[in-house]
């Protein structure tokens, strides 16, 4: 029978039935602590430190502080340390705060190389599923899940149903991969994809940039997904070539087949036309509450709906262009990729933030921001009166100080509009870094595409 | 974790769909290194709204795709500390469930009339064994039922077993590796190390090339 991706990866990994051997597991300093603490009670160890690699990144200041001691709230800055500590007692390399290498855990793996196709990857975190754009089955787990791979490098996992979402068709002008996937929610709902592994294919996949299809399997868990994945091609091998930790030579021929056969049966499939899409925008509070940049704020369909324009405090009717902003917050796992920066600062780029609107830009990691400063993106953002901060998860949840305040309203490039996420009673919409680079400027969500020249 | 085998007693119901575990603990109480005393911080936000109520009970029944979101388990360490032992719901999503069957706070999946039943009856038994909940309806036994209201359920709950005084069973579905462990009380790493000839030989025979993250 034809195999999908999936089943030739997940197949490779079976220790046992329903075992799975993991080959690379990311731990962060919010979910780990009691993993470490209950390895620690029950005298065990990590079998497989050269296989782990740990970051601080959810709670991290972005003002450039360098040793966690700096950290002012203090149940941070005991967090991070926690995790520096657990990291050497128990053998794990870790880039922590004032590392070159810190960042959003599913930014530096990528950057870093360890991230390739054909691999398990896990990590408490739901957005693992980010790494599923190089070929891999990438997944988020929780925290007894990792101190279970701590242990013992492998999951106890049955295997997932499959989920083919082919798209046809061709993205246009200024519409990105953050709408291709926020359409794609909008279309299937947050649990469209519960219980599936999702392969993401199809002409508009493979015209995107290894950021784009980082976007998109990073959004698959708004969708319900498992994990999303999208069959590796030269696009994916150029990226992982030379970079640290990748394999020199690259094993391109192993890699090209990790592809699913002609006939491969998936439990559920989806055909999306790409051309059809707009710049999308998030109204609501699950990220599946999302509509055409040129359309209104929709009727309310249900009880949900009602409570989400509550909570957003907006009239159903309104058109989306006429929604006035407070914030704009670049960055998150999302969009915080040197790909996603230097869209944002083509858009700002001798233009001025409306005077309105707090802007700023988070990159992903250290290497983006210095990839970043490097290209002047860094002045060309603070030209335009946005605060370029330092690598973090930031904004995107608030566990840091960046949060905003009660009512204030937000364009994210993040990947959550829930009530409070990036701050209690913030209101949050959800575009691509474009869309929110054009609507800082103009202080309420403009169409991108007419400012095409 | 110790073992289940029944739950019984009063029903919570938080009749809203898609909570998001951001709900069921903000982020503010994640930066917490320890695993306990989350429970006094559930739905920090919604609380503070007129007209909130939620019961420690031993069961929470909600709406569909329960625990969406964030991978944190403390979400279900705050439902757990707060004194639920199974959540009933029409469904759940992925990480949220699997994270409750890891600290046995058991998840149970009825259809959406199920649970509405559940929801409506105020109390209920769960038999892990034999993978039924049982509910009985308050109503039924003290007041006269409305006949339109009881022609409409009946029409719209199909599936359980009505018995006498409005006792209905409803029968659910779970892994049966996943029951076990529950039943029993196991720690999955302890069952998984029972294994570990099998890893070994994996890592020997078929273990992929690097990446080597030590050192770097």
């Amino acid at each position: 029978m034809p195999k999908s991706l999936f089943d030739k990866i997940w197949e490779a990994h079976e220790v046992a039935d329903s075992l799975l051997y993991i080959d690379l597991h990311l731990v962060h300093e919010v979910t780990s602590p009691q993993a470490f603490e209950s390895l620690r009670l029950a005298g065990r160890t990590v079998r497989r430190p050269d296989r782990t690699l740990a970051t601080a990144d959810h709670n991290v200041p972005t003002d450039g502080s360098k040793v966690a001691a700096q950290i002012a709230d203090q149940l941070s800055r005991v967090q991070v340390e926690t995790l520096e500590r657990n990291c050497a007692e128990f053998g794990v390399p870790v880039h922590s705060i004032g590392s070159a290498r810190q960042g959003i855990v599913h930014v530096i793996g990528p950057e870093m190389g360890v991230t390739q196709p054909g691999m398990t990857i896990v990590c408490g975190d739901s957005h693992t599923s980010t790494h599923g754009a190089f070929g891999a089955i990438a997944f988020g787990i929780g925290t007894s899940e990792v101190e279970h791979v701590l242990a013992t490098q492998t999951l106890q996992q049955r295997k997932p149903k499959s989920m083919l979402i082919r798209y046809e068709g061709a993205l246009g002008y200024g519409v990105t991969a953050k709408d291709l996937i926020l359409g794609t929610i909008g279309r299937i709902g947050v649990d469209g994809g519960v219980g599936h592994v999702i392969e993401y294919s199809g002409p508009p996949i493979e015209g995107l940039s290894m950021e784009g299809r980082m976007t998109v399997c990073n959004m698959t868990i708004e969708g319900g997904g498992r994990a999303g994945m999208i069959a590796p091609d030269d696009t994916t091998f150029e990226w992982v070539e030379g970079r640290e930790a990748a394999p020199d030579p690259l094993p391109v021929d192993e890699w090209r087949k990790l592809r699913s056969e002609e006939g491969a049966v998936f439990d559920k499939e989806v055909v999306i036309d790409a051309s059809a899409l707009s710049p999308q925008v998030t109204w609501g509070t699950t990220p599946s509450m999302v509509t055409d940049v040129t359309s209104s704020v929709p009727d309310p369909a249900s009880e949900g709906d009602e409570r989400a324009l509550e909570y957003m405090a907006l009239e159903p009717g309104t058109p989306v262009q006429d929604i006035r902003l407070d914030r704009v917050f670049i960055g998150s796992c999302t969009n915080s990729r040197i790909g996603d920066l230097r869209e944002a600062a083509e858009v700002v780029r001798g233009r001025r933030v409306a005077a309105s609107v707090g802007a700023m830009v988070v990159p992903g990691s250290q290497q983006v921001a210095a990839q970043a400063e490097r290209e002047g993106l860094d002045r060309v953002f603070r030209e335009a009166g946005f605060d370029w901060r330092s690598a973090g998860c930031s904004m995107c949840l608030g566990m840091n100080p960046d949060t905003l305040a009660p009512g204030e309203r937000c364009a994210s490039t993040s990947n959550r509009n829930f009530e409070g996420r990036q701050g209690r009673g913030g209101r949050t919409h959800l575009v691509s870094p474009k869309m929110a680079a054009a609507a800082a400027v103009e202080g309420h969500f403009v169409d991108i595409r007419d400012w095409s020249s | 974790m110790d073992a289940i085998r029944v739950i019984e007693g009063a029903v919570s119901v938080l009749d809203r769909a898609d909570v998001d575990t951001d709900q069921i603990i903000p982020k503010q109480f994640l930066k917490r290194v320890e695993r306990t005393g989350f429970g006094e911080f559930l739905f920090y936000d919604w609380a503070k709204e007129p007209g909130w109520s939620l019961e420690a009970a031993p069961i929470l029944a909600a709406g569909r795709n329960f625990g969406c979101g964030s991978s944190r388990e403390h979400a279900p360490w705050a439902l757990e500390d707060y004194g639920f032992k199974a959540i009933v719901a029409p469904s759940f999503a992925d990480i949220f469930f699997s994270n409750c069957t890891k600290i046995g706070l058991l998840p149970v999946v009825l259809s959406e009339d199920e649970v509405r039943g559940v929801m409506a009856a105020g109390r209920a038994r769960i038999d892990l064994e034999s993978q039924t909940v049982t509910y009985w309806n308050a109503k039924d036994s003290t007041s006269l039922p409305n006949p339109s209201r009881d022609a409409k359920d009946s029409a719209s709950l199909p599936n359980p077993s009505r018995g006498a005084c409005g006792e209905s069973t409803a029968t659910f579905e779970i892994d049966q590796e996943i029951k076990r462990r529950l039943l029993n009380g196991l720690d999955d790493i302890g069952v998984t190390l029972q294994s570990a000839d099998a890893i070994a030989a994996y890592e020997r025979d078929r273990e992929r090339a690097g990446p080597v993250t030590v050192g770097r």
